[in-house]
C-alpha cells in the first residue's frame, strides 16, 4: 500500500470526508467569457423576442429565456457544474421546494372562487 | 490571517518524506479533515443562504404573478410605461459586473492580487452603474406620480391618447378608472422588487469595498479564496434575480398590442 493511502486513510478511515474524490477545479478566463457572450446574446433574443406577437407565449419565451440564463450563470459563474453532489442536490431542492410552494399556493387561489371566471 | 504562509507537517520519521508534504495553511481550521472539506462546508452554507433568499425574492414573485392575473389589463398598461432601452442597459451592465466577479474568484485562485484588485473595482463599478440608471428609472417614476400612495395619478392610464411622448402608453386602450386604480399595485411590486434588489446591491457594493481593501493586502491571493468564492455566489444571485425581474416587469407585455 501506498503512502498517500495509508495517509489517507489515517485521516479518513470511513471515506467521509471527499467521497466523490472531488478535485478543486478552477474555471477558466475564457470559459467564463463564452458564458459572459451566451448571456448578452440571450439577453438580446429576450428583448427582441418581446416585440414579437406570440399570444399567451410570449411570457413563457421570456420565462424560458431567463430560466436558460439562470442555468448558464449557476452552473458556470457560480460553478455548480464542478461542485460535489451535495451541493447540487441543495441548489435543486432549493428550486424545486420554490416551485412547490407558488404551485401549492396557486391552488389555492385558483379554486376559490371556482367557476366564476 | 495575514502571514501567508503555511507551514508543513512532518510525518512521522519512518514514513519516506518529501513526496507527500501535507500543506497545512493558515485559514484551514481544525475541526475540519481536510482543505476540501472545509471548502465544501462553506460552499454549502453558502448555498443554504441563498436558498432562504430564493423564498425571500419568491414570495414577491408569487404577488405579481397572482396579481398579474388577476389585474392583467393594469398590469399590461402599467408595464409598458416601463423604459426598455434602460432594463436592457442595466442587464448588460449587471452581466458585465457578474463576469469581472467570475474573473475575480479566477484571480483569486491562481494567486494574482493586482488582477484579483482591478476585477472587484470593476465590480463595484459596473454595480455603482447598475443603481446609476436605477436613479433615473425611479426619477421618471416620481416625476409621472407613479409611486404608490396619495400623490399616485392614474391620468397615464385613464387618457393615456394625452401622453403622445410615450409611444407603449399612448398605444395603449385607456383603462376604466377603477382598474386603472390597480397599477398601482404593479407598482407597489415594481418599487418592492427592483428595491429590495437594489439594497441587495448596495449591500453588496459595501462587501466589495471590504474585498478590495483585504485583496489589496494580499488576504485573498494565498490560498484563502472562500470570502471572494462565497462572495461571488452573493453577486451571482443577485444578477439571477435580475435575470427575472427584467422580462417579467419590463418585457411580456411588449408584443403589438393592436
Amino acid at each position: 500500500m501506498s503512502h498517500d493511502a495509508i495517509h489517507s486513510q489515517a485521516h479518513d478511515a470511513s471515506n467521509v470526508t471527499n467521497p466523490e474524490h472531488a478535485e478543486h477545479h478552477i474555471v477558466t478566463p475564457l470559459q467564463y467569457c463564452y458564458v459572459f457572450a451566451t448571456l448578452l446574446v440571450g439577453t438580446a433574443i429576450t428583448v427582441g423576442a418581446a416585440y414579437v406577437d406570440m399570444g399567451v407565449l410570449n411570457p413563457i419565451v421570456a420565462l424560458a429565456i431567463a430560466c436558460f440564463k439562470a442555468c448558464v450563470v449557476i452552473l458556470f459563474f457560480m460553478h455548480a457544474a464542478y461542485q460535489t453532489r451535495l451541493i447540487k442536490v441543495t441548489i435543486a431542492s432549493g428550486f424545486f421546494v420554490f416551485l412547490v410552494l407558488i404551485t401549492m399556493t396557486l391552488t389555492d387561489y385558483l379554486s376559490r372562487s371556482w367557476g366564476l371566471w | 490571517m495575514d502571514s501567508a504562509i503555511a507551514t508543513t507537517h512532518t510525518h512521522d520519521a519512518g514514513h519516506a518524506h518529501g513526496e507527500h508534504e501535507h500543506v497545512v495553511l493558515p485559514q484551514h481550521r481544525h475541526h475540519f479533515e481536510t482543505e476540501e472539506q472545509q471548502r465544501e462546508a462553506g460552499s454549502f452554507g453558502m448555498w443554504l443562504f441563498l436558498l432562504t433568499e430564493i423564498m425571500f425574492f419568491g414570495g414577491m414573485f408569487f404577488a405579481y404573478l397572482l396579481y398579474r392575473n388577476w389585474y392583467y389589463p393594469a398590469f399590461a398598461a402599467a408595464s409598458n410605461q416601463l423604459n426598455v432601452p434602460m432594463g436592457a442597459a442595466n442587464t448588460a451592465i449587471l452581466i458585465t459586473s457578474g463576469f469581472c466577479m467570475a474573473l475575480g474568484v479566477w484571480a483569486a485562485e491562481v494567486r494574482q492580487k493586482k488582477t484579483l484588485v482591478i476585477t472587484l473595482i470593476l465590480t463595484t463599478i459596473f454595480g455603482m452603474a447598475f443603481l446609476g440608471v436605477k436613479y433615473f428609472e425611479y426619477k421618471e417614476k416620481y416625476e409621472l406620480h407613479h409611486i404608490p400612495g396619495n400623490n399616485f395619478s392614474v391620468s397615464m392610464f385613464v387618457n393615456p391618447q394625452n401622453y403622445p411622448q410615450y409611444p407603449d402608453t399612448y398605444a395603449e386602450k385607456p383603462l376604466a378608472p377603477d382598474m386603472a386604480q390597480k397599477t398601482q399595485i404593479f407598482f407597489f411590486l415594481y418599487f418592492a422588487m427592483t428595491g429590495m434588489h437594489a439594497l441587495h446591491m448596495i449591500i453588496g457594493i459595501g462587501l466589495l469595498v471590504w474585498l478590495i481593501m483585504r485583496a489589496n493586502r494580499g488576504d485573498f491571493t494565498n490560498g484563502y479564496v472562500a470570502p471572494i468564492e462565497n462572495f461571488g455566489l452573493y453577486w451571482h444571485f443577485v444578477d439571477i434575480v435580475w435575470l427575472f425581474l427584467f422580462p417579467l416587469l419590463y418585457l411580456i407585455n411588449r408584443h403589438p398590442l393592436h
